[in-house]
C-alpha cells in the first residue's frame, strides 16, 4: 500500500510541476547475487523540499537488486550516529542527510554515507538545487552510494526515451531512468522509431514516418530545432551517434538495397561505407569509435558482424541460430547484447561476452525488440510484450534482477538509455 | 399622365376639406394600386440550345475500376511479385506510362514478426520488387520511389496468419 501512495504522490507532485504526463509504474523481480544490506533514514526537515529526498534514494537502491535496504527511521542529529544499533540491524552502511530551504528558494541537500563497522565517513555530497531538480539530487545521492559501495558509477540520473503509441497517435517521451518525469518531446499522427540519444544526452535521433516513408531527424531537446540528417531517395532509418557527437551512421535504401552510411549531424558529408549485396543495417558505434557492429543478411540470414569507422572488411560475431539482430555494445566494449529468434520464432534478449564467445538468455518472453544498455553497462533496458500490451523491460547483465516498466494506457516501445550527464 | 392629375386634384380636395374645421367624413378615396402588367405566359424558345459539360473520368478515380487495385501481396519470407499481383503491376505501369506526369510512392511492408529496423529492410525489398517489376515494364525511375513502412502501418490488426498475409504487401501511392 506505501508504494502505491508513494506512486501517487509522486505523481500528483509532478503534475503540479507542470511536467508529467500517464506515470509508468516499475515492478521488481530478483535480486542480485550479492546484496549490500544499507540502512537509509528519513533526511532531516525533507519535508520542505517538493520531493522526499531519502524515499527516492531507497527506491533507486532497491531497484537495482544489488542492495538490501534497511529503514533506518529518523535520524535527528546527524553529528551524533548510534553505529552500534545500525550495525545490530545488519547494515554495513548507512545513508544520513539534512534538506534545508535556503532564502532564494532553493534547496540545500547535504548528504553523508557512513560505515558502521568501521565507525567513519565513507563519503558526503553536499548540492545546492531549485526545486525541479530536487529528484535529481535525490538520484546524484544514490549514485555516489552505489559508487562507493560497489565501485560501479551510477545510472539513476540518468534519462530514457521510448516511443508511446495510442491507436494512430505516437509520442516520442523523455523521462528519467526510473520512468518518473515524463516529459514530450515529440507528437505525430505518424509512427516514430529508433530514436538515439546524442552523446552529450541534449539532442535525440529518430525516424518520423510524418512524410510517408522514414526519413532520419535529429531533435534538440532544449530549443526543439528539428535538423532532417538524411532524407534521400528510399528509406531513411537507424541512426547511431559516433562517440563524437558530430556525426551518425544511418541505414539507407538509396543505392537500390539497404546500406549503411556516415552523414555529419547537420546532414553533409554522406557516404557509404557498407559493401553488400543484401541488407546491412542497425550500425551502432563502439565507445572508442574504432568500430561499427551491424546487422547483416549476407550469409543468408540475418547475423551480427564488425567492421571500422569507415567500412572495409567485415568480421561476424554471432553464429548461434539463424536470425539475430538489434546489436548493442557495452561501454567497455565486451559484452554485445542482442536479439535473437530462437526455436519455436521466439524473440529473447541475449547477451554474449565478446572474449569467450559464451551466450547467455536474459528473458523469457516471446517478443523483444530494441535492447539498450545503462552506460554503466550493468543493465539493459529493452521492449517486450504481455498479454498484447507493449512494455519495457530491465534486466541486470547478470540476469538475476528484472523489472518491468508498464503505462496506464497505450503501448511503450524504442526504449533507448541515455547518456551519463554533468 | 391623365391619372396622375386626377389623383393630385383627389389628394388636394381630400387635404382641403380635411383642413376645414368641422370634419366631414369623406369617403376614403379608392387606393390606388399598382397592378403589374401581366405578361403573358412564357412560351419555350424551340430554338434554345442549353450546353453540357462532359468529362471522362479519370481511370485513377474510378472506384470499380482496376486502378482500384494498388496492393501486391507477398508470401512469408518472400520478396517476390506471385501471379495475384502482375494484374495490379501491369495496369498501374500502363496507367504510369500514359500519364508521365503522375509520380508513385510504392510502399513495402511486413508482418509485426521480427525488429522494427530490420523489417523496415525487408519491407524495402517488396517496394523493390514491385518497383522492378514495372520499370521493366517501361515506367521511368523517375515517376517511381520504392519506400518501407516495415511493420509499423499494418492493414489487419490481428495476430495471426489471415492478418500477417494482409500486411506482407506493398501499396501503390499516388502523389
Amino acid at each position: 500500500m506505501k508504494k502505491l501512495n508513494q506512486y501517487l504522490i509522486y505523481a500528483g507532485l509532478a503534475i503540479a510541476a507542470g511536467s508529467a504526463h500517464a506515470q509508468m509504474r516499475i515492478e521488481i523481480n530478483g535480486v542480485g547475487s550479492n546484496q549490500i544490506p544499507v540502512a537509509i533514514a528519513a533526511f532531516a526537515d525533507e519535508s520542505v523540499a517538493p520531493q522526499q529526498i531519502s524515499a527516492i534514494i531507497k527506491a533507486d537502491l532497491e531497484r537495482s537488486g544489488a542492495f538490501k535496504v534497511i529503514d533506518a527511521g529518523t535520524v535527528t542529529d546527524v553529528n551524533n550516529i548510534n553505529y552500534d544499533a545500525y550495525k545490530a540491524q545488519g547494515a554495513d552502511a548507512l545513508v544520513v542527510g539534512t534538506v534545508q530551504a535556503l532564502a532564494d528558494g532553493r534547496f540545500d541537500v547535504r548528504y553523508k554515507l557512513l560505515d558502521t563497522v568501521k565507525q567513519g565517513k565513507l563519503s558526503q555530497l553536499d548540492q545546492a538545487v531549485a526545486p525541479q531538480f530536487s529528484r535529481l539530487s535525490a538520484h546524484k545521492i544514490a549514485d555516489d552510494v552505489f559508487f562507493k559501495l560497489t565501485g560501479i558509477k551510477g545510472a539513476f540520473s540518468t534519462r530514457i526515451a521510448y516511443v508511446k503509441q495510442e491507436g494512430r497517435a505516437y509520442q516520442l517521451l523523455v523521462a528519467d531512468a526510473d520512468g518518473e518525469g515524463e516529459q514530450l518531446a515529440l507528437r505525430s499522427n505518424e509512427p516514430i522509431i529508433s530514436p538515439a540519444w546524442s552523446p552529450d544526452g541534449t539532442k535525440v535521433a529518430y525516424v518520423s514516418f510524418e512524410q510517408k516513408k522514414p526519413v532520419v531527424y535529429v531533435q534538440n531537446l532544449i530549443n526543439r530545432a528539428r535538423t532532417v540528417v538524411a532524407n534521400e531517395k528510399g528509406s531513411n532509418s537507424a541512426p547511431a551517434w559516433a562517440p563524437s557527437g558530430n556525426k551518425l551512421a544511418v541505414a539507407l535504401s538509396k543505392d537500390g538495397h539497404t546500406q549503411i552510411y556516415t552523414v555529419n549531424a547537420d546532414g553533409s558529408n554522406l557516404h557509404r561505407i557498407s559493401n553488400s549485396a543484401g541488407i546491412d543495417t542497425e550500425p551502432q558505434w563502439s565507445a572508442d569509435g574504432q568500430s561499427i557492429y551491424f546487422t547483416s543478411d549476407r550469409s543468408g540470414g540475418p547475423q551480427i558482424y564488425r567492421m571500422g569507422p569507415e567500412g572495409g572488411d567485415a568480421t561476424r560475431v554471432t553464429f548461434s541460430g539463424s536470425y539475430n539482430i538489434s546489436p548493442r555494445i557495452s561501454a567497455d566494449g565486451k559484452t554485445l547484447a542482442y536479439i535473437s529468434r530462437r526455436d519455436g520464432g521466439n524473440f529473447q534478449l541475449f547477451v554474449l561476452d565478446l572474449a569467450s564467445g559464451q551466450e547467455q538468455r536474459l528473458s523469457d518472453t516471446t517478443s523483444d525488440e530494441s535492447p539498450s544498455f545503462a552506460p554503466n553497462g550493468k543493465y539493459i533496458m529493452y521492449a517486450t510484450e504481455t498479454a498484447r500490451r507493449k512494455s519495457l523491460a530491465v534486466v541486470s547483465v547478470d540476469g538475476r534482477v528484472k523489472q518491468r516498466l508498464t503505462t496506464a494506457a497505450g503501448n511503450i516501445k524504442e526504449p533507448t538509455w541515455g547518456p551519463f550527464m554533468q | 399622365m391623365r391619372k396622375l392629375s386626377s389623383l393630385a386634384f383627389i389628394v388636394t380636395t381630400a387635404a382641403i376639406l380635411s383642413a376645414c374645421s368641422t370634419p366631414v367624413k369623406l369617403a376614403e378615396p379608392a387606393p390606388v394600386v399598382e397592378k403589374p402588367v401581366e405578361q403573358p405566359a412564357p412560351v419555350a424558345d424551340t430554338r434554345t440550345v442549353a450546353p453540357v459539360e462532359t468529362k471522362s473520368i479519370d481511370p485513377l478515380d474510378d472506384p470499380k475500376g482496376v486502378l482500384a487495385n494498388r496492393s501486391v501481396y507477398f508470401d512469408f519470407d518472400s520478396y517476390v511479385v506471385r501471379a495475384d499481383g502482375k494484374p495490379v503491376v501491369e495496369n498501374h505501369s500502363a496507367y504510369l506510362t500514359k500519364n508521365k506526369q503522375r509520380n508513385i510512392l510504392i510502399q513495402g511492408n511486413t508482418d509485426e514478426r521480427g525488429g522494427a529496423e530490420y523489417n523496415l529492410a525487408l519491407g524495402q525489398k517488396r517496394a523493390e520488387a514491385v518497383r522492378k517489376a514495372m520499370t521493366t515494364l517501361g515506367v521511368p525511375e523517375s515517376q517511381i520511389e520504392a519506400v518501407s513502412l516495415g511493420k509499423e502501418k499494418p492493414k489487419a490488426e490481428g495476430h495471426n496468419e489471415e492478418a500477417w498475409s494482409q500486411n506482407r504487401r506493398s501499396d501503390i501511392v499516388y502523389k
